[in-house]
């Protein structure tokens, strides 16, 4: 293989300086050569004759003098039919593959294939003769549930006439597929696999559009009041212990999206474990197949290294970019963007570049605008649509929101989730604080009457404060009452018992339905003597309505339920 | 490459370089002084200067001492003699027996590829129902008590290591105080599980480089252990002094801090270490207890914020017990459904209600009005923390939920307590 080469000039941890023979290309990747072993690496800066390379392995062991090959390529990311299903780490090494080749760890040096040399059913779209351009589709294999396009490359410049395409058959991946040309006479093999340098986005789409159409979720906090759009952005800032992976983890079970990509990054392994072992065990209730047949999982733990956790949210969002060029939703989860921000944290003092706030590097908020400008919902070539949504944690130094990560974040998403620790130490599933979170997104309910019940709320908490100061005898038995109705939305429809099959996931059917008696609740007078008959009416009512959010609604119990409670409060009103 | 340098060019705080050919990043060295011999190893390549860090502190270095290169990194010895053995932070022995070189093993191996970890599925029982019930502990779980100086966290150490069902202890103590260390030697010798337990002892005068070794010796051997189809205990105290460690190191070596200080990749090495904790399939299992002192009584202070992130969840140990609010086992929804059918329904209820109990408590103590409501919650506030919080409650978790079951009978109507009616019928005390 042709390749350039370099000497290694220095160490110190994982950024190598490399005194190049002939030139060099920024952000190309490298191998430096220690007795049998290759590492990867990123140049990363050049002065003079000298590359820095960041090194995505462990570095002990390199010594000066030791051999450094370029590969003239940029950091890329093999895509093609395959990939769901699969585990890869922040370079995109299968870790399957991995552990079955290296045993219980984590061996450097060790790159194996992304994409198994499998056989698909090949269908060509195009003809000899026709002309393609990057990003048209040349043929499609059906990738279990869905019809996985295949591309010309997305960075191919220019226009390409095919000169020869195999025939409708089985083929496997990596064989070629169709012979094109251009102009200058050039010829290029395609395979179903092409590759894509993970910091450019793709594009080749027709234009982009408003996100406009809900991403359910089936949490009735998000989906009712705080929605997020196919296509938008949403972040979930929180300290440590609030529910973060919590969320995000069940979000990737029972979003109504097509395709799931988690990264998991920087995070704990364990957590990743969970995905991993319960996700080919659950069926999808919209395709009736294992969950883990639209996933794909990014994992770059804690303790995996720090230069490929950097790497790894964009190996997830240029997955994410080429299954939306094939027409379907994504979702993009990534936990958490702030050690991804720590890994660039960490680089930059290598560097020994001008710290920002926190020691942040001042790049720091351009890269974050970067990554959540990746999402969207587009117009393709073929008039359908596709969408990348991302919904990113932030980890916040001391749950602390007004650090560099999370005031960078809020700047550029769709979609606030604070959680707040008041709420999870008081076991409050989702812990989201419901006045401090915000949303610019439409939802499914109409917003008149979701404003109608969040002023119960903030009200009540209004109220709840001020009996902090003043007492419950200082209070009026009016406001009390909008006290206790803002508890009752927050216990009733906010909290969900995550532990419940039922109230755990609810559809945004049932979710307009118990909004609609929850607003008749609200909107009600009551004829209540004392402060003491309104908490015990609104204790006992709440009782039946938590019984009844438990309650599946292909049950008879569940009509009675809902009777019982409209019976109880009617019984009541004034 | 055996080869003896004997002209060092700089002394920065602990480190110090010489000029060398084929030295490799990580290599050990032995710096040789007119005071004895210490081990060193590379940190820094740059050209033909090589950077060291001298284990036992670079003071009383002359520039004429001599450096002789290893060729290998840092290691420790492992077989069953390390078992009732204690060792210092360069892996040499603190008690009087022989130097162990036999079967050298390297430390700070690579992680475990996730795809080979399996989900934590066993109960580790303590006997404290603020851990059983509430933030159950969980075999192959990295989980930190997080402290302030003064509370009794080594002691709270030493029994859940005792009563813990495990097969190796291995205690790695860090800046710990000379007393502590013979506390913890005493009482494990005390309960007859000395012969099981491995320490490897940094205590607060010794030299700080090898403070930042003694977590990465402790786990290496621990890992070993667990391969061989070991149910290993790692005890890690304290892990504040191992990051003001290498708070200290990164200072010196003119690294721009982060955060108070510390240095911006003390995540990353905190992870490192905690990261350790596993359940090999089809062997052992390292399960981690570390403690974690909080400066100022300060959970947003960069350790226990840090450490917070990465760990399975966290027990506050706060006035002589264990915080209902804010501990958690992030793995207790692992093992508590197979329990008992009102577990985490009773757990849950219980906090909630406490959380009420600090409501009416704080309008106690300003003065106001206490409904009926706030004079039960005010009963169940004082009969919790009595029969279920006190640190000397040591009974089996079946117990400590009946008595959850009775404080609430004794205090509330069934329905105010917000359990589910099915449950209230099978469990409430008749």
């Amino acid at each position: 293989m042709d390749y350039k080469t370099g000497r290694v000039a220095g160490v110190n941890g994982n950024l190598v300086k490399v005194k190049f023979d002939d030139t060099v290309i920024k952000n190309e990747v490298g191998y430096i050569l220690v007795g049998e072993e290759k590492l990867k690496g990123e140049v990363i800066r050049i002065t003079g004759e000298v590359a820095d390379l960041q090194i995505y392995e462990d570095t002990s062991g390199i010594k000066v003098g030791d051999e450094v090959r370029f590969t003239g390529e940029l950091l890329s990311v093999e895509l093609g039919p395959g990939l769901l299903t699969q585990v890869f780490d922040g370079l995109q090494n299968p870790l399957p593959q991995l552990a079955e080749k290296c045993g219980f760890f984590l061996q450097r040096g060790v790159y194996l294939e992304a994409i198994p040399d499998k056989e698909w059913e090949f269908t060509p779209s195009v003809k000899k003769g026709d002309e393609v351009a990057g990003g048209d589709t040349i043929g499609s294999v059906q990738e279990l549930m869905f019809t996985h396009k295949i591309f010309v490359p997305f960075t191919l410049p220019g226009v390409w006439t095919v000169d020869s395409i195999v025939e409708k058959g089985v083929y496997s991946a990596h064989s070629t597929v169709a012979v094109i040309s251009n102009q200058k006479g050039e010829k290029k093999e395609l395979s179903m696999v092409i590759t894509q340098p993970v910091k450019v986005p793709i594009k080749c789409y027709e234009e982009r559009v408003r996100p406009d159409e809900p991403m359910v979720t089936k949490i009735r906090l998000i989906d009712t009041f705080l929605p997020v759009a196919k296509g938008g952005t949403y972040c979930i800032p929180g300290p440590f212990g609030a529910g973060k992976t919590v969320l995000q983890h069940l979000t990737s079970k029972n979003a109504d999206v097509d395709v799931v990509i988690i990264a998991a990054c920087g995070e704990r392994a364990g957590e990743v474990v969970e995905t991993l072992k319960e996700f080919p065990e659950l069926i999808d209730p919209k395709t009736g197949r294992s969950l883990m047949e639209r996933t794909i999982i990014i994992c770059n733990t804690s303790s995996m290294p720090v230069a490929a956790r950097e790497a790894s949210v964009y190996t997830a969002v240029t997955m994410a970019e080429y299954y939306r060029n094939m027409g379907l939703d994504v979702l993009l989860l990534a936990d958490s963007t702030s050690r991804w921000a720590q890994a660039m944290r960490e680089m930059s003092g290598r560097l020994e570049e001008i710290p920002g706030d926190e020691a942040f590097p001042a790049y720091l908020e351009s890269r974050i605008a970067e990554f959540y400008e990746r999402a969207g919902k587009v117009r393709l070539r073929d008039g359908s649509y596709g969408s990348v949504t991302i919904g990113g944690t932030v980890s916040p130094a001391g749950g602390n929101f007004e650090e560099p990560v999370t005031q960078a974040t809020l700047k550029v998403v769709g979609a606030f989730h604070g959680l707040s620790r008041e709420r999870s130490d008081a076991r409050k599933y989702p812990a989201i604080d419901p006045l401090d979170s915000w949303s610019t997104y439409e939802g499914v309910i109409d917003k008149k009457e979701v404003d109608y019940a969040y002023s119960f709320v903030r009200r009540g908490s209004e109220v709840g404060q001020m009996m902090k100061v003043v007492g419950e005898e200082g209070t009026t038995l009016e406001d009390y009452i909008i006290y206790q109705k803002g508890e009752f939305v927050d216990s009733c429809y906010f909290q969900q018992n995550s532990f419940d099959p039922v109230d755990a996931t609810v559809t945004i059917d049932r979710q307009k339905h118990v909004f609609s008696v929850l607003l008749d609740i609200l909107s009600s007078d009551y004829q209540l003597k004392d402060k003491k008959d309104a908490r015990n009416f609104f204790n006992q009512l709440r009782q039946r309505f938590l019984d009844w959010n438990g309650t599946p609604e292909n049950k008879p119990e569940y009509e009675k339920g809902e009777k019982e409670i409209k019976a109880f409060f009617e019984a009541r009103k004034r | 490459m055996q080869k003896v340098y004997t002209k060092i060019e700089s002394i920065v705080g602990n480190v110090i370089s010489v000029k060398a050919d084929g030295v490799r990043s990580g290599d050990l060295a032995e710096v040789t002084t007119s005071t004895g011999k210490s081990y060193a190893n590379v940190i820094k390549l740059d050209g033909d200067l090589v950077s060291l860090q001298v284990f036992s502190g670079a003071s009383g270095i002359s520039t004429g001492d001599s450096v002789r290169f290893l060729g290998v990194p840092m290691r420790v010895s492992f077989s069953d003699n390390l078992l009732g053995r204690v060792f210092d932070g360069a892996g040499k022995p603190r008690d009087n027996g022989p130097d162990l070189e036999d079967n050298m093993i390297p430390i700070g191996g690579p992680s475990v590829n996730p795809a080979r970890r399996i989900v934590p599925k066993n109960m580790i029982r303590t006997g404290i129902p603020m851990i059983d019930v509430f933030n159950t502990l969980v075999e192959s779980q990295k989980l930190p008590i997080f402290s302030i100086s003064g509370e009794p966290y080594n002691q709270l150490l030493a029994r859940i290591a005792m009563q813990a069902e495990v097969d190796i202890i291995v205690l790695g103590g860090m800046g710990l105080k000379y007393d502590d260390y013979l506390f913890f030697r005493d009482t494990l010798n005390a309960s007859g599980a000395l012969s099981r337990t491995v320490m490897f002892i940094h205590t607060a005068a010794d030299p700080t480089v090898e403070c930042t070794l003694v977590p990465d010796l402790s786990l290496a051997v621990a890992e070993q252990f667990a391969l061989q189809g070991k149910k290993v205990l790692v005890l890690l105290t304290d892990m504040t002094n191992y990051a003001d460690a290498l708070k200290e190191m990164a200072i010196t070596m003119d690294q721009v801090p982060s955060n108070r200080g510390y240095p911006g990749d003390l995540y990353s090495q905190l992870a490192a270490r905690y990261e350790k904790a596993v359940d090999f399939e089809g062997a052992g299992s390292v399960t981690i207890l570390g403690v974690t002192t909080m400066p100022g009584d300060d959970v947003t202070h960069p350790v226990p914020d840090n450490t917070g992130y990465i760990t399975e969840g966290q027990y506050y140990l706060k006035h002589g017990h264990i915080e209902p609010f804010g501990s958690l086992s992030r793995l207790k929804q692992n093992v508590n459904k197979d329990t008992r059918a009102d577990h985490r329904a009773l757990m849950d209820g219980m906090i909630k209600l406490y959380a009420a109990y600090k409501d009416s408590l704080e309008k106690k103590s300003m003065g106001f009005l206490m409904s009926d409501w706030d004079e039960k919650l005010l009963k169940y506030g004082e009969l919790f923390e009595k029969e279920l919080m006190d640190l000397s409650v040591n009974i089996p978790l079946e117990e400590a939920l009946d008595r959850g079951w009775k404080i609430l009978s004794q205090c509330f109507s069934p329905e105010e307590t917000l359990l589910k009616s099915d449950l209230i019928a099978s469990y409430w005390p008749k």
